[in-house]
């Protein structure tokens, strides 16, 4: 997935926009009727596809959500309405909450991960020579460019029950009851080997970027601040961590949303298993929904899915949506 | 002096771990790949390989319709790419380079579409399809991906629109060319890295996508090169060796462009949030 942020806040990010000119500065001028329509002719294909090929999707979930439409009715081609009953089948099973407060968890932690590590990254190429620099970050530019599904299949070669490389150094390290260990045969393990591999994917971003803003901030306000006294430490949070906050907000939010849909991962890594206890929400969605065949209330669930994405988002969207208001 | 040497040490020595972490599942890939059977199921792994053998990717090109999947996955990119590049080119240009009423709306919109959550939508486009009789066919597949890539490159493209100086523009209209010469003749020109960058990175995304194809071709011959390797593994049993040359493949084209953005991720596009 590729997801953009416009302008963040404002500071840092502004800074690396080092491609985006902004908005060109443009003097109202005397344009014909033909020319005043221009902009929308211009406009229109793009619209026109985002309305067919994303809002008629989105819209469909909505209706679809609201009927019952199983195998049955799927091969009849017939609608049955029924109303709000898969939202109360789906608000009132106990595995929809299980489901939610799982993926709610699953998130916070790889989002936490992924961000305090990978802030630590991004000081620690800051802080390197030239040519260490260089080789950190090849390899970081190498697990970010891994593709998906064929990072998902290395991981599984590496937590391999037998000959996997993870539990040969884990036998090595004394840990012997690790030597034939099946990591995908319980919640936990699953759950470890997906995030190792969500956050060895994610790193590489927050870092490289994170790194590029901190070359942005001036030297002059560590200048200053070692002129009043200030040390290490304090030159970082009263300097350097203001500066990269913007960012570091932004691009939390991206993390949030990109790990919440976490979708491939969860399902190459073990098929939500085992016994459907690594299930998140897009998974549980599309098992029930597609797999199970109960498409009515997989849309119930995609549909709130989608609303709790917007709840935990909502208030990063708020701030930008606010900013592009100011700006534009 | 002991103290500035380890502080200048334990910088260098955590990059070296953390350049291994980093590289060491990449590495293990194409060193599975490359390995004899025997040496990828061997008691103590084979760190290095010694003996290099191409059979892996025999069996992996080899495989039912292989060929079959690399024309899809490239027919479906491609275009995708193509036609998502056309139509922001021409809606870049106006939220670049005019002022409109709604023009903040229509930014904001191309915002909000680029997050899209499509892998929760797979159920409803899975009916729309289905209605429209399209199931196992490349052409949903490639509206769909030319939708998800279609906001970032115009927003990106935008940027790289207002970044080329009016001035030109103008000067050449008043050499006597029409708006629509300037834009071939000056713009154009000036705008291919940005439309390089720009495709590459909807390349990425069309490429690896996973979750669409998984719900809409589920027949042997329509697949693409994702679904195909997510099934690999177990088709062809625990032939590591065979599945590693099938990633190694599917992965390389898009480690190599990454390499080459590298630089331009940092740069310019840092602001368009990009991950493959």
């Amino acid at each position: 997935m590729t997801v953009q942020t416009e302008r963040p806040p404002s500071g840092a990010a502004d800074v690396l926009e080092a491609g985006d000119g902004g908005p060109g500065r443009l003097k109202p001028r005397a344009v014909s009727r033909a020319g005043a329509l221009a902009p929308y002719l211009l406009l229109l294909p793009a619209c026109a596809a985002t309305v067919l090929l994303l809002g008629w999707p989105l819209l469909k979930d909505f209706l679809l959500s609201f009927q019952n439409l199983n195998m049955a009715q799927l091969i009849q081609h017939v609608t049955e309405w029924n109303g709000i009953d898969n939202y109360k089948e789906t608000l009132t099973s106990e595995d929809f909450w299980r489901v939610t407060l799982r993926s709610i968890l699953f998130t916070a932690v790889n989002v936490v991960l992924i961000m305090v590590l990978g802030t630590l990254v991004g000081l620690l190429l800051a802080r390197l020579g030239k040519r260490m620099r260089f080789t950190l970050l090849i390899g970081l530019v190498l697990a970010w460019a891994m593709p998906i599904v064929a990072a998902s299949t290395v991981y599984q070669w590496l937590f391999a029950q037998r000959f996997g490389v993870v539990n040969w150094v884990l036998d090595k390290l004394g840990w012997h009851s690790m030597a034939d260990y099946s990591w995908t045969s319980s919640q936990m393990s699953t759950f470890f080997v997906i995030t190792m591999l969500i956050v060895w994917m994610s790193i590489p971003f927050v870092a490289i970027n994170l790194y590029a803003a901190t070359t942005t901030i001036p030297v002059e306000l560590y200048e200053a601040a070692s002129l009043d006294g200030a040390g290490v430490w304090r030159s970082f949070t009263t300097v350097t961590l203001p500066f990269l906050r913007p960012f570091l907000y932004a691009t939390t939010f991206l993390e949030i949303i990109w790990v919440f849909k976490a979708f491939a991962q969860v399902l190459l890594i073990n098929n939500g298993g085992p016994d459907r206890l690594t299930e998140i929400l897009p998974v549980y969605a599309y098992i029930e929904g597609i797999g199970n065949q109960h498409y009515g209330m997989g849309a119930a669930i995609a549909v709130l899915t989608i609303l709790i994405l917007l709840g935990l988002t909502a208030y990063y969207l708020r701030i930008v949506l606010k900013q592009e208001e100011d700006e534009l | 002096m002991k103290r500035s040497l380890f502080g200048r040490l334990w910088p260098n020595v955590t990059a070296v771990v953390l350049f291994i972490g980093f590289v060491f599942p990449v590495y293990w890939m194409f060193a599975t790949a490359f390995k004899p059977t025997g040496d990828i199921i061997s008691e103590d792994p084979v760190w290095f390989p010694v003996d290099v053998t191409f059979e892996h990717f025999r069996t992996a090109t080899q495989a039912d319709h292989f060929w079959t999947y690399v024309t899809n996955s490239v027919t479906v990119t491609v275009l995708a790419v193509v036609f998502s590049l056309i139509i922001a080119l021409a809606g870049s240009f106006a939220l670049a380079r005019m002022r409109f009423k709604g023009r903040r709306g229509f930014i904001v919109g191309f915002m909000l579409a680029q997050m899209a959550p499509w892998e929760v939508m797979i159920i409803a486009i899975y009916m729309i399809v289905r209605d429209a009789s399209m199931l196992n066919s490349l052409v949903p597949l490639t509206l769909f991906y030319t939708m998800m890539i279609l906001p970032f490159t115009i927003l990106t493209l935008r940027g790289f629109v207002a970044a080329v100086p009016k001035e030109l523009e103008e000067a050449a209209m008043v050499d006597g060319c029409s708006r629509m010469t300037a834009f071939r003749r000056v713009i154009l020109p000036l705008l291919a890295p940005g439309l390089m960058a720009t495709s590459l990175f909807g390349f990425i995304t069309a490429w690896n996508e996973f979750a669409l194809v998984l719900v809409l071709n589920k027949d042997a011959e329509a697949k693409t090169l994702p679904l195909w390797l997510s099934s690999f593994q177990t088709q062809f049993g625990d032939d590591w060796g065979a599945t590693m040359a099938a990633s190694s493949l599917f992965a390389l084209p898009i480690l190599i462009l990454f390499v080459f953005l590298q630089r331009r991720a940092v740069s310019g596009l840092t602001s368009g949030a990009v991950k493959g």
